[in-house]
């Protein structure tokens, strides 16, 4: 199980005033595709550096002036706070915006919120990761993190599926994980290129590719909602239990802290309850729609 | 020391509190006539209560009538409730002002947060506070909220004649103020009966005049709110196993029904005293130097509300309609712990086409309770997770 | 000004079929004029100056429907100059008040009207600038609300979404505290299917809400209609609610539509013999 709220890392903010962001400082960006970049961020205030922790699948409220707010899953290694690393493709006014600063511009953090990956759960297991296209940004922590606890956990397999081989983010490390013995990296694209040489497809497809031990199998997806349910419902019928697959979802949080109503889903909100949720727990309304 | 118990209050009596109450530096809000409805505004003395006048009220219908007494509290809900002080419609959050050199730094004074006296506050609207509290006054305060409901005063009445719409008995809110009060008025003929809910009533109680009540106030005070639980609601709703059945239907046709005759105008969400949903935004003049960050009342049945990178979450006013009435009488359970309903009934009433809420869970709850009883259990529903 | 403001984007200013009522709310502004000026170029803008700089321009803000053949040819090329291309007004948006000749005939409106109608050139119908090029945002209202110029224009500047609701009147009019008219004074109110912008003056002052700027969202104006229809509205009077300002848009065309082709009687009508 993901951790409950009063376990989580404190939230960096102001301590009476919830709403208001703490600066940090753009000091590096990498493009990773034509829409996609990673970039990375220092707190301006040490002491605010200084308290920042995170668990791996947690979001940052990231604040543009004058823009507004966008949910922002961290995408960088929990044990290396020297910077907090995003991932973000822009698609809306504020992602777009960050794309468009500069090194030394400032944005806004509020965070880290949300659940997390349930690593500690995970142990002595063998893990299966599903990412869809940007989905692997907020797997990455989660990825380091049993990397360097290699020998706690079973199997690790990654399953990775983007539109095409040159939306694939991480592409350098993704291939350095490929090549550990320790590490069965599996990637698909719905449109080859020519000089693409591996599977095309869902990336549900590559399931078919896995010898699955059900029952010891933990199982972390993160990708479009589609692909998500795909997911989860394969996972279901290879009988692999509902409190072993963990789904982050994507939704419209605003404020983080449940008290805007916007990222509602059912009795959740996905900003405190999730974004990291075990199937089990929203089960209801996984297959719904509009809920 | 604070007395239990019940005084005696005549009804002159009033003024002196509403001053009393001015003079310790509040701000008194209470119900007024304004534009042909009780609606809470400041108010200064005792004659600005709406005295001898009572409303209809229906789905989609509200009107001011003149009673045949002079009663002073003789009137339930209007469209107004304490949310609109606690949780203003709009309100700026903070400032951020760019400084100059590439990066800007936020204006961080908290708001300043006036200190009001509610006076005719009723036991669905306290009720409703509570649940409020919930949201914006639990792990992550809201610093204006918690000031506000720091420093309240609330002088409530408890509801001898519920309203047309009103249904707090089914939600154990009321007709009876239990808790959320410094003093709690009943009106009988002649006089209040009051009661006394802290230190803070107490010390007030003792700056006006006042009598201990004697047991016949007592008995009739007793007489009149079970009377007026049992037998005046105008509305009722049996809540009994309703939050599974209504999450384990999402998909039953009176869903259907509701989405055609739902305008999504969203007043429903407007006039509930417990829709805590908001939008925070910024607003910035031309030179782009200085923004300002605000929050306002937001609603589920707003379109925009729902939006999420590549569409919309909820695009059927029947998805949306579904949202605002299983959020309220059911997973609030699982958010909260608590029934997002107090049945004060604002939303049938303001419904412009009266779209009942009371009616719309019935409908279901029966159809669902029928069928099982028809077919055994766990037939016609869907899996249920409150 | 505009020498010492070269990097600042370019605005013109057209006027199609329409009042002028949206272009004078623009000068109206007192308040954000002044910083309006610093912050754009007003290079074209025939109500305000006779100077005229030559395009293209960065926002052009276009006034009024397409009436004529001459304007259909016109808005093309104001397309071409312009790089953001904004409409205000319920003219611009819907057509406005002139759309009320779609359902009519023209040429009997000529000869009423007009001593020469054979002078008089005109389209069948008169539409909303959107029916003929793309338009990047659409500014409702009769006239617009002048803030919400000022909004388009800031958010475009700053590089963010304007905040510009499409939800209903009724939000704006409940969280200003206003009672509702409908509800409590049974007055036949457009709010709920209109869309929010104008503040909810009209309930403000105690009437009930006739629509200028047009459907909201999700409006719902059958169930409404319904809804006034049981309490005596007369259908003729729901086609001539919805036909006013904004008929011609989607929701409302094709519930006043629906009403009209349900008319059977005069009294339906409510039109004298």
């Amino acid at each position: 199980m993901s951790t409950s709220l009063s376990q989580r890392p404190p939230i960096v903010t102001h301590a009476s005033l919830p709403m208001v962001p703490t600066m940090a400082r753009l000091i590096d960006r990498v493009q990773e595709t034509s829409n996609t970049f990673t970039c990375r961020l220092e707190f301006v205030d040490p002491e605010a550096a200084a308290r920042f922790r995170f668990y791996p699948g947690q979001f940052n409220m990231v604040y543009l002036f004058g823009v507004g707010e966008a949910a922002i899953s961290i995408s960088s290694d929990p044990d290396d706070l020297s910077s907090i690393q995003h991932t973000i493709r822009h698609v809306g006014s504020v992602t777009f915006a960050v794309s468009r600063l500069e090194v030394g511009d400032v944005l806004g953090i509020r965070g880290p919120f949300g659940s997390n990956w349930p690593l500690e759960a995970c142990r002595g297991r063998d893990v299966l990761l599903v990412a869809g296209g940007i989905g692997i940004a907020p797997l990455r922590p989660a990825i380091y993190q049993i990397l360097k606890h290699r020998e706690q956990y079973g199997r690790l397999i990654l399953l990775y599926g983007v539109r095409s081989p040159k939306d694939m983010i991480y592409r350098e490390e993704v291939e350095a994980w490929s090549k550990r013995r320790d590490f069965q990296v599996m990637c698909t694209v719905d449109y080859p290129d020519p000089q693409w040489i591996g599977p095309v497809g869902v990336v549900t497809s590559l399931m078919r590719r896995v010898r699955l031990d059900s029952a010891r199998t933990s199982v972390l997806v993160c990708g479009p909602r589609v692909m998500n349910r795909e997911a989860a419902h394969s996972f279901l019928s290879h009988h692999v239990p509902e409190e072993h697959i963990f789904v982050s979802l994507e939704r419209n949080m605003r404020c983080g802290i449940g008290q805007c109503g916007h990222c509602q889903y059912g009795p959740k909100f996905v900003c405190k309850d999730g974004p990291v949720f075990s199937y089990d727990s929203v089960r209801t309304m996984f297959s719904k729609e509009e809920v | 020391m604070r007395r239990d118990g019940m005084f005696a209050v005549a009804k002159d009596q009033l003024d002196p509190l509403i001053c009393e109450l001015a003079h310790d530096g509040y701000t008194v809000i209470g119900p007024t006539i304004r534009d042909g409805a009780i609606t809470y505004d400041e108010i200064t003395s005792a004659a600005m209560l709406p005295r001898g006048w009572t409303q209809e009220t229906d789905g989609g219908h509200y009107r001011l009538k003149r009673r045949t007494d002079d009663a002073c509290f003789g009137f339930v809900v209007g469209p107004h409730s304490l949310k609109r002080y606690l949780f203003p419609s709009r309100l700026k959050l903070f400032s951020v002002t760019r400084d100059g050199q590439g990066g800007f730094s936020p204006d961080v004074e908290p708001p300043p947060a006036p200190k009001y006296a509610f006076v005719g506050v009723r036991s669905c609207d306290l009720a409703a506070v509570a649940v409020q509290d919930m949201v914006f006054n639990s792990e992550m305060p809201d610093p204006y909220y918690r000031q506000v409901r720091e420093q309240m005063f609330v002088v409530a009445v408890n509801c001898a004649e519920p309203g047309g719409t009103c249904f707090c008995s089914s939600m154990d809110t009321g007709p009876r103020c239990s808790a959320g009060y410094d003093l709690a008025i009943t009106e009988l003929s002649t006089s209040f009966a009051m009661e006394v809910g802290s230190e803070r009533g107490q010390a007030m109680l003792e700056r006006v005049r006042h009598e201990e009540a004697d047991a016949n106030a007592r008995h009739l005070v007793d007489l009149m709110m079970s009377t007026a639980a049992k037998h005046n609601m105008g509305r009722s709703l049996d809540t009994a196993d309703l939050p599974e059945i209504l999450m384990s239907n999402l998909e039953h046709r009176q869903w259907d029904q509701a989405g055609n005759r739902c305008l999504a105008c969203a007043n429903c969400t407007l006039v509930c005293p417990t829709c805590f949903c908001n939008n925070i935004y910024d607003r910035t003049d031309l030179s782009g130097d200085h923004a300002d960050r605000y929050r306002n009342w937001g609603s589920c049945f707003a379109l925009e509300f729902t939006y999420h990178t590549g569409g919309y979450i909820r695009s059927s006013r029947r998805a949306r309609y579904r949202q605002w009435l299983t959020h309220k009488l059911a997973s609030w359970h699982g958010q909260f712990g608590t029934s997002g309903c107090v049945g004060c009934g604002r939303c049938i009433t303001w419904c412009p086409v009266g779209i009942d809420i009371t009616v719309e869970a019935t409908a279901i709850a029966d159809d669902v309770r029928e069928s099982l009883k028809r077919h055994g259990s766990g037939t016609k529903t869907e899996e249920a997770d409150v | 000004m505009a020498a010492a403001n070269k990097k600042n984007p370019k605005l013109a200013v057209y006027k199609f079929s329409s009042c002028d009522g949206c272009q004078l709310s623009l000068l109206d502004l007192e308040d954000e004029l002044l910083d309006l000026l610093g912050a754009v170029n007003i290079s074209y803008f025939l109500e305000a100056r006779r100077h005229v700089e030559p395009g293209p321009y960065d926002i052009g803000l276009v006034e009024g429907s397409i009436s004529t053949q001459d304007e259909a040819e016109r808005i093309v090329e104001v397309r071409r100059e312009c790089r953001h291309l904004i409409t205000i007004g319920a003219c611009a948006t819907s057509g406005g008040i002139q759309a009320l000749k779609n359902w009519a005939d023209v040429e009997q409106f000529k000869r009423t009207v007009y001593a020469h109608p054979e002078f008089i050139e005109t389209l069948d119908t008169a539409s909303p600038i959107a029916a003929h090029v793309l338009v990047d945002f659409e500014l409702r209202g009769c006239p617009v609300n002048k803030y919400q110029i000022v909004e388009v224009l800031t958010a475009l500047i700053v590089g963010r979404r304007p905040q510009i609701p499409t939800y209903s009147v009724c939000v704006e009019c409940k969280r200003a505290g206003y009672v509702c008219v409908l509800v409590s004074g049974g007055l036949p109110c457009l709010g709920p299917v209109t869309q929010a912008g104008c503040g909810a003056l009209c309930p403000a002052y105690g009437r009930g809400c006739y629509s200028c700027f047009g459907p909201c969202d999700s409006a719902n104006p059958r169930a409404l209609c319904g809804h006034f229809e049981q309490h005596g509205t007369r259908r003729g009077d729901l086609v001539r609610m919805l036909r006013s300002f904004n008929g011609y848009l989607e929701p409302f065309k094709q519930t006043g539509d629906e009403y009209e082709s349900s008319l059977n009687t005069k009294q339906d009508l409510g039109v004298r013999d």
